[in-house]
């Protein structure tokens, strides 16, 4: 008997199937893939006014982890980066201390954050935490450097020698223009060398100590590496940031 | 001969399609929250929305493998589902073509594609969402390839949602008949 070319096919039930299968390739091969189109994306994504193909999965934007219920604005006039605990002199700094009276430095380096995103060149500009560090003068008891969030729950921290590499930030501007709220603005942490979730947002306090307090940061408490080296850490293998 | 008027959808059907629709809609939501840039950082509590947002989305089939395994209460829900799966030619032609008449069984064959979009896009979002829950038990190439692929189902779900309601509220009285059961009878 012919076999009868009319008679309905599964279709629905082999798209469902076949889209297993996509969904497995995709994850092997996906990030390749976004890389590839995310260069392919940028000529578009730098001179697009409207900001909307920022949205898209692969133009290589940051995407934001904001762990607490609303996040309070600080204006930068009214901003003040307090420095204290195991120290000489405690320090307040204005906005502008850290814009202007400070040496600045500027950094290009990539992005990576722990859950698999990078975003390639991003464009840093601080005052390196070490100058800061010596300004307020570090006592020899302390090992480790807390900072803490003005959002009320982020914290992370570094011991001491990490602490004071020349590629770890007090950054107040991004991509040349001010660092936004949403990127954790007026000032946050940039730590060149580590995963995105050791460089605080929304800085708000550095605290000289000596042992790692409150399991040594937000991210950590959660499972997330105390040294959390790009590439080194974290079950990763990603290339170096720094 | 008589005719008798059936309800186009019965009450199992109903109920496991309006579970299924609330469950999906919080999961959509909170997932948008999740992704979108600026509502992350205007609305904040991740944790919470992301608990809201992988327990929703695991419940989502309960409703329907309920109304499937639910005897012979699931009898109509089980011949829907067979045959919005079964796509015959005519149903082929009806989404090539652009003057469309009307379908050779209860759906026509861009409900049957919505549904397989539905249902692919589905199981995608739930293999890639486990990797991304449990990121270090898999490589970490693979987080990225997760991501990636969820990022984009999501877009395709979204587009997917829209599609339907607006169609659905171009269909008063299949709206009808799924709110009450009736309108849009059928004779047989």
């Amino acid at each position: 008997m012919p076999v009868d070319e009319d008679a309905p096919k599964p279709i629905g039930r082999r798209v469902v199937l076949g889209s297993l299968g996509a969904a497995a390739l995709g994850v092997v091969f996906g990030g390749r893939v976004q890389q590839a189109l995310q260069k392919a994306l940028l000529p578009v994504t730098l001179h697009d006014p409207t900001g909307l193909t920022g949205l898209l999965p692969a133009a290589g934007r940051f995407r934001i982890y904001s762990v607490t219920q609303s996040l309070p604005r600080r204006a930068t006039a009214a901003y003040r980066l307090h420095v204290g605990g195991l120290v000489e002199r405690p320090l307040t700094l204005r906005y502008r201390d850290l814009t202007q009276r400070l040496p600045q430095t500027s950094l290009r380096r990539d992005f990576q954050c722990v859950t698999g995103w990078r975003v390639d060149d991003v464009a840093w500009k601080g005052v390196v935490l070490a100058d800061v560090l010596d300004e307020a003068g570090v006592l020899p008891a302390a090992t480790r450097v807390h900072f803490h969030s003005f959002d009320g729950t982020y914290t992370e921290s570094l011991s001491l020698e990490q602490a004071r590499r020349r590629d770890v930030l007090i950054a107040h501007t991004m991509e040349g223009k001010p660092v936004t709220h949403e990127h954790g603005g007026p000032v946050r942490m940039y730590v060149a060398p580590m995963y995105g979730y050791k460089s605080l947002k929304w800085l708000d306090r550095i605290e000289l100590v000596d042992h790692v307090i409150r399991g040594g940061g937000y991210w950590e408490t959660l499972g997330y590496e105390l040294d959390g080296w790009v590439g080194r850490s974290n079950g990763g293998h990603e290339a170096p940031t720094a | 001969m008589t005719t008798i008027a059936l309800p186009r959808f019965d009450v199992v059907t109903r109920v496991v399609h309006w579970a299924t629709a609330a469950l999906g809609l919080v999961a959509v939501l909170t997932g948008t929250i999740l992704y979108v840039p600026e509502l992350s950082a205007t609305i904040g509590r991740r944790a919470v929305l992301k608990d809201v947002h992988v327990i929703t989305s695991l419940l989502l089939l309960v409703p329907l493998a309920v109304g499937v395994a639910s005897g012979p209460a699931g009898r109509r829900l089980r011949a829907d589902l067979l045959e919005l799966s079964r796509w015959s030619t005519a149903d082929r032609r009806w989404l090539r073509r652009r003057t469309r008449g009307a379908p050779d069984g209860k759906f026509n064959g861009g409900q049957k594609f919505v549904t397989a979009m539905f249902g692919g896009l589905f199981v995608m979002q739930v293999l890639t969402g486990l990797i991304m829950f449990r990121p270090n038990s898999f490589p970490d190439a693979w987080r990225t390839g997760a991501t990636f692929v969820h990022d984009w189902a999501y877009l395709g779900l979204a587009a997917a949602v829209i599609g339907h309601v607006v169609k659905a509220f171009g269909e008063p009285d299949l709206m009808r008949a799924m709110m009450t059961g009736n309108g849009g009878e059928r004779k047989s």
